[in-house]
């Protein structure tokens, strides 16, 4: 059950723009993106769910597109562009998304949360204006045990909502 | 500021939110230490196995290495086995279960030996190069197998049969014998895996010298942790400190003692460096407790015109290989509701416990109560069909009678309130069931591939755990009481410290809202701590949907002696009799002279500084309240599940699920409509996809998320909810549980609709998971197809 590869002695440098900081470190080849980012960084808001790429708590966005990160390489992300959930508020602003979730309580426990906040981030650039339908396959890689998904749901259909200048309703 | 909002029973939005939003959780594996080093279990491929031998020379060679420990190496670490606290009869024969195996594997998460070492990945990768030698016996998973005794798991017990309860039963039992219809009916209910999307994980830390000694750990129950910690490792209640930091899901996997816990503990101890483990998914799948694994063989006693009159249930369980904390009390906690909310005159419930070569079972969402509501309602339905009447009628016939007051039952314990039919009614019009009855009818004379099924589950529970004194009576351990302390600072905020355990419910939010209305003040000026017990002394923490109705009440109480300590002093400086006082807009006012009035604000700096308090009174406005509920709380409901059977693949579509509950009065109502929904969702889990599966040879072939198919937002509906309100006499809020309601009531609302889409076609019977291969097997069967 090795979460992340046999051994190596050998380093690689790595250097990541990660919430739009240039960061450079020398890690083990077999280093996945979430570690580089959680014990290098330090940066853990990203969570861990499963270590087989299934639950994807661990979503951050890679040049804007959402990635699972522990199926990346840290090495795979040197000279791109990572974008965590650290980064989603403005200071005491939150991003319209976590803004949607906290309105419609779209999380319990909070596990999951960031990872869906990422995923939903990256899928509303896609397509800005979901059905429900839309919304549910889109999160179909992000595991949810609290919420039903009910919430998770309308809270990304009101963010859409918000975010295209309509009127902030719940339209779930 | 002064408020004069109601809050309670207002949607008000989570105070937890923002730093989980944000990124900011304090979950166990955000914290680390100087001087940390990691802890990994090696878990030998066997799943029973007499041991000859383990090697760990080449693993204590590896680089980072810092120690590698088996049992014999732990031998003085460990006064006791991990506890069980629920010896649920006198001659119960209890499994002894230490920390590492010592002797023989006997399940495939037993761990042998622990590696600690500099890095994760130094530990992991030498837990890797432990060898063991061991010689494997024949492995059984199969609970009437293991029930014959022909492999017996723990020699030392004689048998693998540990346990008989029985309830004793109530009533006239020559029902059974002489009722004009007898059903019977024999249903098996797979294992689950709980599947907390953070899995376990625990960081040990103290004082070698001092004695002294602190858990951070990924659990519902640090109060209890606690004590069973303190009893495994030796280390005493007043030197070891729990704290449970942020906690991403339970759903009863993280209440328990585990082996991981003590294990920290006992090598931060002897190491005298800080310990931390955190579970991979794997392990927490073979290594974290099971839910479910039940057998039962069910009768039921009735009149051809619809008339329950007896209901008797004989159930084996599945132990697992050792019992965790409360395995056996877990089909015991069923035991009181297999009534279901009818009004049987006869009633019987008793229960086998049988050891096997799988993983633990233990308490998961709904404990007892979805394996008890899951064959009530599939067996209520089967007397529907035999007796030609519609399920609804059925059930509608033998509601028991509504009370407001608290009521004996058939079972032997008192039901707090009833009033079952309005909430079947509401479901039955928000569902539209004769709509799609008639829908329903339409399909079947087209004879449409797609045909409609609609499922009934009318449900009881029993939860808010618990009567210290029931659960003397019933031999579990520790009491159920809960406390609470109010401290009001002098810069008008409040600190309340709740003895609950929250892990998703929003505590910090529902707890808050009640102070605020107690005290005039906002919920954003009360601060609700939890988790931690040098923080909140006293508690017994979350589970068994306990939280609202003993810890907010604990609140309550607590509320109730600040302010009466805080009209004291008002009188006092107002110069007036407390009898002249009135609570009006947030504060103490005289009568008749609104004016001259103080804020609890004012009150508790006027408490602070003490300068001119009333003789004899202590300083500070607080209030601390232990409660210990007289009574359970019952709540009920009815959940309806409408779906959709492709008849040529067995796939099922849910069309519409209503769930109408009654949990009594409500603090946040979004709260509770979230709890729901969660429910229900891990039931339609339950009822459709999830199933942990062994082979022959008991090694878990469901062994991923993957495999085992929880649920994504693709196959999970939303559902349609309400409420009735029939407040509860266990408690002055008037509250019920509603955390485990959804798991408890929709399994078999899913599958009664699943077999009922069917039903004419000759099916009869489909085991959960109703998946899309069982359904279309039944079907073939049915219709006496080839093989």
């Amino acid at each position: 059950m090795h979460r992340r590869g046999k051994g190596d002695p050998s380093v690689t440098n790595v250097s990541v723009t990660v919430n739009g900081q240039s960061r450079e470190a020398d890690v083990e080849p077999r280093t996945l993106l979430v570690y580089f980012l959680r014990e290098t960084l330090g940066l853990t808001g990203t969570n861990v769910g499963c270590d087989t790429s299934t639950c994807g708590s661990c979503t951050v966005l890679v040049d804007g597109e959402s990635v699972k990160s522990c199926t990346m390489l840290a090495a795979q992300a040197d000279g791109r562009d990572v974008t965590t959930i650290e980064a989603m508020a403005h200071g005491d602003t939150m991003h319209p998304i976590q803004d949607a979730f906290h309105r419609n309580h779209g999380l319990q426990c909070g596990y999951c949360t960031p990872g869906m906040v990422m995923a939903a981030a990256s899928y509303l650039q896609e397509n800005p204006t979901p059905t429900e339908e839309d919304v549910r396959e889109a999160l179909e890689g992000n595991l949810c045990r609290c919420t039903g998904y009910q919430n998770i749901v309308k809270s990304i259909l009101d963010a859409a909502g918000s975010m295209s200048g309509a009127p902030e309703t719940t339209r779930a | 500021m002064v408020a004069t909002e109601q809050y309670v029973g207002s949607p008000v939005l989570r105070k937890e939110d923002a730093k989980l939003l944000t990124g900011q959780g304090n979950f166990v594996d955000n914290q680390s230490m100087a001087g940390m080093v990691w802890m990994a279990l090696v878990r030998p491929p066997h799943v029973h196995a007499t041991i000859q031998s383990i090697d760990t020379a080449a693993a204590a060679s590896m680089p980072g290495v810092v120690g590698v420990y088996t049992a014999a190496d732990l031998e003085t670490a460990f006064p006791a086995a991990l506890p069980m606290v629920w010896p649920i009869t006198e001659d119960i024969k209890i499994p002894t279960h230490w920390p590492l195996t010592k002797d023989k594997i006997r399940f495939a998460g037993d761990a042998v030996a622990v590696v600690v070492a500099e890095t994760r990945e130094q530990a992991e990768d030498a837990a890797e190069m432990v060898t063991v030698s061991a010689s494997d016996l024949p492995a059984v998973t199969d609970l009437e197998e293991a029930a014959t005794d022909e492999v017996v798991i723990h020699e030392d017990l004689g048998t693998n049969v540990v346990v008989h309860w029985s309830h004793g039963g109530g009533g006239d039992q020559s029902v059974f014998d002489s009722a004009p219809v007898i059903v019977q009916e024999r249903f098996t209910q797979p294992r689950l895996i709980p599947n907390a999307i953070e899995p376990r994980g625990c960081l040990a830390y103290g004082s070698p010298a001092a004695g002294e000694f602190t858990l951070v750990s990924a659990t519902q129950i640090p109060h209890i942790c606690r004590v069973g910690l303190s009893i495994a490792t030796g280390v005493p209640q007043s030197k070891l400190r729990i704290i449970a930091p942020d906690v991403g899901g339970g759903f009863g996997s993280k209440l328990n003692v585990y082996a991981e816990e003590a294990l920290a503990l006992a090598l931060t101890r002897s190491i005298g460096r800080p310990v931390k483990w955190i579970e991979t998914r794997p392990e927490n799948y073979v290594a974290t407790i099971h839910g479910r694994g039940v057998l039962h063989d069910c009768t039921l006693a009735g009149t051809e015109d619809g008339e329950i009159q007896g209901m008797k249930f004989v159930e084996l369980a599945d132990m697992g290989a050792y019992f965790q904390l409360l395995t056996p009390g877990i089909p015991e906690l069923g035991g009181w509701v297999y009534m279901g909310p009818y009004d049987t005159k006869a009633y019987w419930y008793e229960f086998k416990g049988i050891i096997t070569n799988a993983t633990p079972t233990d308490a998961y969402r709904g404990a007892g109560r979805p394996e008890a509501t899951f064959v009530i309602e599939r067996l209520v339905d089967a007397y529907a069909r035999r007796i030609g009447m519609d399920p609804a009628d059925v059930r509608r016939k033998n509601f028991l009678p509504p009370s407001a007051e608290a009521f004996a039952s058939v079972m032997g314990l008192s039901i707090d309130s009833a009033n079952y039919e309005p909430t079947f009614d509401r479901a039955l019009e928000l569902a539209e069931y004769d709509q799609m009855r008639k829908e329903q009818q339409a399909r079947r004379d087209r004879g449409d591939t797609k045909q409609l099924g609609i499922g009934l589950s009318s449900y009881i529970e029993m939860c808010g755990l618990a009567p210290s004194e029931i659960l003397g009576a019933l031999r579990y351990v520790a009491g159920g009481w809960d406390a609470a302390e109010i401290e009001c600072r002098p810069d008008g905020k409040v600190v309340v410290r709740t003895g609950t355990s929250p892990h998703g419910q929003g505590h910090e939010t529902s707890w808050s809202q009640i102070v605020a209305d107690g005290l005039g003040v906002t919920p954003d000026d009360v601060e609700v701590l939890h988790g931690d017990t040098s923080v909140s002394r006293l508690g017994m923490d979350t589970y068994g949907s306990r939280s609202a109705s003993v810890g907010a009440e604990a609140v309550a109480r607590a509320l109730e002696k600040v302010r009466a300590k805080a009209r004291t002093i008002a009188a006092h400086e107002l110069e007036v009799a407390e009898d002249d006082l009135e609570w009006t807009d947030g504060a103490f006012r005289v009568s008749g002279a609104p004016d001259k009035a103080r804020t609890i604000p004012e009150l508790a700096a006027s408490a602070w500084h003490a300068h001119a308090l009333p003789a004899d009174m202590e300083p500070m406005l607080e209030g601390t309240a232990v409660w210990d509920p007289p009574n359970f709380t019952w709540p009920g409901g009815t959940h309806i599940c409408v779906v959709e059977v492709d008849t040529e693949t067995g796939k099922t579509d849910i069309m519409r699920y209503v769930a109408v509950d009654d949990c009594g009065n409500v603090i946040n109502p979004m709260i509770v409509e979230g709890q729901v929904q969660g429910g229900v969702a891990q039931g339609v889990a339950e009822a459709l996809y999830e199933e942990a599966l062994y082979d022959e040879s008991g090694n878990l072939m469901s062994s991923s998320m993957t495999q085992y198919l929880v649920p994504t937002a693709v196959e999970i509906p939303s559902i349609t909810q309400d409420r009735t309100v029939t407040p509860s006499t266990t408690n002055s809020l008037g509250v019920k549980g509603i955390g485990e309601a959804g798991t408890i009531a929709s399994p078999p609302a899913v599958v009664n609709a699943v077999i009922d889409a069917v039903s004419h076609l000759g099916v009869s019977h489909i085991d959960k998971p109703a998946s899309p291969e069982r359904v279309w097997r039944a079907i073939r069967d049915a219709q006496g197809g080839a093989a």
